[in-house]
């Protein structure tokens, strides 16, 4: 009481804040990299707000006033509200389906005043709370498939809406969720699944229909040579075998080839296969190569902070925005970019050591949540600029340019580290 | 239960890891072991542009400039940024209607796509220019007006000397001689711009720029560390004084002919006029093509440069040199006389003489003031006869023709401007192939009065004038006295002074004391001017035409040729006016005004001299047919009007 500016500050996670100044202030810099041309009057722009870093700095400023708002909150208040705040995300989902603005082809912002906002940036903050909030109840039993059935939808209903408005690569991230539901006990056999079934796919679309199946069979058929004597002692393995043979030969032959004519859209069918080195159109692979030769040109040392001439120019379109690790891969070199990897690996570590000191459950599948969210945008994201993914629309956390994205990353950081203070309360 | 996920922990950093390991790699292999990226990146972001340096300035002999570069204006336009502006006022600025408005911009866009600057309408004339400007802000940021060089005549004479500048043809671009130069480059086509196109032109510089995707400049590469920068072109200096050039068109107006005056103490040209001349500044700016044909098609041929390319028999003004040839071969003296009657007869057909009282040929001085054709048709035959060349067809032919080109005729003397002719002085082949050995001194002794197979050029006569002013010597004729900073050596040649010959300079003395009567008491009385001795002759070019497959009589050229002052001469003259009759009728008072203006600046106000200048320029000897045709006064009147 007689400290009260101690008292304020209390339980704060200095590290992270650290490494979250970082990220933001680097995020600036890059996105100013990329606007800059010799002539420009900064603070004229600054002032007018009519350049993307300016526009950056205005909600950098909004969002350090929310997550002030944030600090002052009762932590209980989140996990009180973590429902409620769903429901109300997916409502606004809902809501931007219907009164929701096109935005280069993607049908996923509103518009509040002369503001655009992608609200599908915030309910990634109100799926992480429920699902939290989910785990962590007294009820829940997540060794029942129940309970994991319904941590699933709660993380995969917000997705389907967001595939509805055309933001594929936003809808993706919620797959994150996985992550912290296998952390809560999934079993390790689901990411050998999951893994297996990217492979499923590379393979369906990389090899051709008809070898693919003669590999299998030979496959299935060495398979119930080797272990015929356990086949002779139960027959049910045997069907297991043949079932999984039977699943991934459909799978190959129909659900993917259905999936790439039906539900994927013809520019992501492209990207996909672009980036699998099946097709050579040049437009498509523009965005990506591009965006290569800014990273590649970087070199060893990198060309120096505003030097750099392929981010500057726009030859990498989108530069601001999904693209912005161009810049620091052109400006800063082979060293600056492991560097900039670094500080977000740092990050992911803390917020993971962070999760790991809770005796709340709640607040670790929360933190377990930020970490996979802002993982999963970093690995898509960073990947796409190098040629390693196909194009998916999401942006480099706190770096790249966008209002609602920076705000949301702020939120779900800023939640985390009241939760974290409050670490000594048990939370349910 | 923390304790029981604890493996799980390790298993999610491993992924962190294990990706961003990943990626670490690829960057590896992206940025440092892959070299091509920095290349295509340099082939992306870096545009070479050739800068143009500013052409040479040409200056008269007083430091006046002559040929300089103007800027005008165009009006470019970046089609995607044009919005809300006011179409129908910027028609009217222009003078052209919608409809051609969105033509133009359908065609720049066609060009050049939208996003990028295509010019909207080229070399805007001043006024436009004016009224655009004021309402520019208007028009932005869609439109803008660019300068541009355009090379400019402040004085609007010369035009045929200074030549102009034109954008390379697709035949020259295939040509080796140019293969430093690129589709849309202008270079001199005629006149100095052409002959001295490598100093005038400058050295292009290479500016390394930073493009942006759409190749839009976008500032320089690396600080400019790689470009070389344009050197303007070098300045030439002139011998040439632009107002007695200016004095000469005004006085060769409505005429046909030329003027060539040169200073005969160092070759170089003072004046080259050939008439009827145009504005120079018709070969600039837009109207350049369209100008260019008019011309080309007028009757009266303004673009035949005479002074160097029309080649007329030389008449009676060829008669020092008849006698300086006689004097050296030693046929004549000073004091040899002729009894001409009226004619001579020599060669059984009569040649007529214009004058038949005894005595007007008594001796050299009195033949060459009365030109008396009797006596140079003996001389003529006399020199080519001499013994001692073994007789015409033998040796005294050549002798002759030898003597005549080192005169500077038959060939072409070296003027520093392109398209100069030879001239013709028949020689002993010629004469045995046309007449196949049967021939002598009577077939062509019409040589000897300068008519027959002999043709002259104007410059070669009033070169002629200088080596007889200067007693046996002359410099090439040129225009050019130095050129800035030159380290060339095109004008080595110039600086040679050349002796003729080497006639003794009794010979000389008495040619000149004849030259001189002719001005005081003989021909060319009319171009006496107070307080100048000069030399001079008149002559008349007989002149005969193709008329309806008949080879018909047409009125005489009229020549002149002199120099001054005769005990130290400054200047010497050729002046030439097709068809207007005897030598002295107007081509001696065109030479007398020349030289009067050259040496004493202005023409005096003596009633005399001023009668004479009045009735030189309102004379007009082009024939009424060629001139009802010709539109070279109101062409030349449209420049005079666009310029302020």
């Amino acid at each position: 009481m007689n400290r009260p500016q101690t008292k304020l500050t209390q339980g704060i996670d200095w590290p992270i804040v650290g490494l979250y100044l970082a990220l933001v202030i680097i995020g600036l810099m890059s996105i100013f990299a990329a606007e800059y041309r010799g002539d420009d009057n900064i603070w004229q722009n600054i002032i007018h707000l009519n350049k993307n870093y300016s526009r950056q700095l205005m909600w950098l400023g909004i969002s350090i006033v929310i997550a002030s708002v944030i600090w002052l909150t009762d932590s209980k208040f989140f996990t009180a509200t973590a429902n409620l705040v769903y429901a109300f995300g997916i409502l606004l989902l809902l809501l931007v389906l219907g009164i929701g603005k096109d935005v280069k082809g993607s049908h996923s912002w509103l518009v509040l005043g002369g503001f655009q906002f992608q609200p599908a940036e915030l309910t990634k903050l109100c799926t992480n709370l429920a699902l939290a909030k989910y785990l962590s109840s007294q009820e829940t039993d997540f060794n029942k498939l129940r309970s994991r059935l319904i941590a699933a939808a709660i993380a995969l209903v917000p997705a389907g809406i967001i595939i509805l408005q055309s933001e594929t690569g936003l809808a993706l991230v919620y797959f994150s969720f996985f992550l912290v539901m296998y952390r809560e006990g999934l079993p390790g056999v689901l990411l050998v699944i999951a893994f297996s079934g990217i492979v499923l796919v590379l393979s369906a679309l990389l090899v051709d229909k008809m070898i693919l199946f003669i590999i299998f069979s030979v496959i299935t058929a060495l398979v119930i040579y080797f272990s015929r004597r356990e086949i002779k002692r139960k027959r049910s393995r045997l069907l297991v075998i043949l079932g999984i043979y039977g699943f991934c030969s459909l799978f190959v032959m129909f659900v993917v080839p259905f999936a790439f004519t039906k539900v994927l859209k013809d520019y992501q069918v492209r990207r996909i296969e672009v980036m699998l080195g099946k097709e050579n159109d040049p437009k498509a692979t523009y965005n990506t190569r591009q965006s290569m030769i800014a990273i590649g040109s970087g070199g060893f040392w990198g060309k120096g902070y505003l030097k750099g001439t392929q981010t500057r120019f726009d030859f990498v379109p989108e530069q601001s925005t999904d693209f912005i690790f161009c810049t620091i891969g052109e400006d800063f070199g082979f060293v600056g970019s492991v560097l900039f990897i670094a500080i977000y690996v740092a990050l992911l570590f803390r917020i993971i050591h962070v999760a790991e000191r809770q005796r709340s459950t709640f607040t670790r599948v929360y933190a377990y949540g930020v970490a996979s969210i802002i993982f999963f945008h970093l690995a898509i994201n960073i990947s796409m600029t190098i040629g390693l993914a196909p194009v998916i629309g999401i942006p480099l956390p706190l770096v790249s340019y966008g209002g609602s994205s920076l705000l949301a990353f702020t939120m779900l950081i800023f939640i985390m580290l009241r939760l974290d203070a409050d670490r000594q309360m048990v939370l349910r | 239960m923390s304790v029981f996920n604890q493996p799980r922990r390790r298993v999610i950093q491993l992924i962190i890891l294990g990706m961003t390991t990943i990626i670490i790699v690829r960057l590896f292999f992206l940025q440092v072991v892959e070299k091509k990226y920095a290349k295509l990146a340099d082939a992306n972001a870096v545009l070479r542009k050739v800068v143009y340096p500013s052409r040479g300035i040409i200056y008269d002999r007083k430091g006046r400039p002559i040929l300089s570069n103007d800027v005008l204006y165009d009006l470019v336009v970046t089609p995607r940024s044009v919005k809300n502006i006011d179409t129908a006022y910027m028609c009217t600025i222009l003078k052209i209607d919608k409809e051609e408005f969105r033509k133009k911009i359908a065609d720049c866009i066609k060009k050049n796509g939208p996003v990028r600057q295509t010019v909207f309408m080229a070399l805007l004339p001043a006024e436009v220019y004016g009224q655009l400007q004021e309402s520019m802000y208007l028009f932005q940021p869609g439109f803008e007006l660019i300068p541009r060089q355009i090379r400019s005549y402040p004085y609007g004479a010369g035009a045929n000397i200074l030549g102009y500048i034109a954008e390379i043809s697709p035949t020259m671009l295939k040509d080796s001689n140019y293969v430093s130069y690129n589709s849309g480059d202008y270079l001199g086509f005629t006149g100095l711009e052409k002959t001295y196109e490598s100093v005038l032109m400058g050295q292009r510089g290479i500016q390394y720029l930073v493009k942006d995707n759409l190749n839009r400049p976008q500032g320089p590469y690396e600080n400019g560390e790689f470009d070389s920068a344009a050197v303007a072109g070098k300045n030439l200096r002139l011998t040439l004084d632009i107002e007695l050039q200016a004095f000469g068109e005004k006085l060769m107006h409505g005429k046909i002919g030329s003027v060539v005056a040169i200073d005969p103490t160092d070759g170089g040209i003072l004046a080259m006029v050939s008439g009827p001349s145009f504005d120079p500044n018709l070969l600039t700016g837009s109207f350049r093509s369209a100008n260019f044909n008019r011309l080309y098609q007028d009757t009266t041929l303004p673009l035949f440069n005479r002074a160097i390319q029309a080649q007329y028999p030389p008449g009676s003004t060829f008669k020092p040199m008849i006698a300086l040839v006689g004097l050296d071969e030693g046929v004549i003296t000073p004091s040899t006389g002729y009894p001409c009657g009226g004619a001579y007869y020599g060669c059984g057909r009569p040649i007529k003489c214009e004058h038949h009282d005894a005595g007007h040929a008594a001796n050299l001085r009195l033949a060459l003031s009365h030109s008396c054709n009797s006596y140079f048709s003996h001389t003529y035959r006399l020199s080519v006869d001499a013994a001692k060349w073994g007789g015409i067809r033998v040796g005294g032919m050549q002798k002759w023709a030898d003597y005549m080109n080192n005169f500077g005729f038959g060939h072409k003397i070296g003027v520093d401007i392109p398209s100069e002719r030879p001239g013709r002085i028949p020689d002993k082949k010629y004469y045995d192939a046309k007449y196949k050995g049967s021939w002598n001194s009577c077939t062509n002794v019409f040589l000897g009065i300068g008519q027959g197979e002999v043709e002259t050029t104007p410059l070669q006569m009033a070169n002629a004038m200088c080596i007889v002013s200067n007693r046996g010597s002359f410099f090439i004729p040129h225009f050019v006295k130095s050129i800035d900073n030159d380290n060339t050596h095109l004008l080595d040649k110039y600086k040679e002074r050349h002796v003729v010959a080497h006639i003794s300079d009794t010979a000389y003395s008495a040619v000149i004391h004849g030259m001189t009567d002719v001005i005081e008491s003989g021909t060319g009385r009319v171009a006496q001017i107070e307080g100048v001795t000069m030399g001079g002759k008149t002559g008349t070019a007989e002149n005969y035409a193709i008329v309806e497959g008949k080879r018909t009589k047409m009125p005489n050229h009229a020549q002149f040729v002199a120099f001054a002052p005769a005990e130290n001469p400054k200047i010497a003259i050729c002046v030439i006016v097709e068809r207007s009759g005897f030598g002295a009728r107007y081509a001696a008072p065109i030479a007398s005004l020349m030289i009067e203006k050259y040496l004493k600046d202005s023409i005096s106000s003596n009633p005399k001299r001023q009668g004479l200048l009045k009735t030189v320029l309102e004379t007009v000897t082009i024939p009424e047919a060629m001139r009802a045709k010709s539109k070279l006064d109101s062409l030349n009147s449209t420049v005079i009007k666009k310029r302020p």
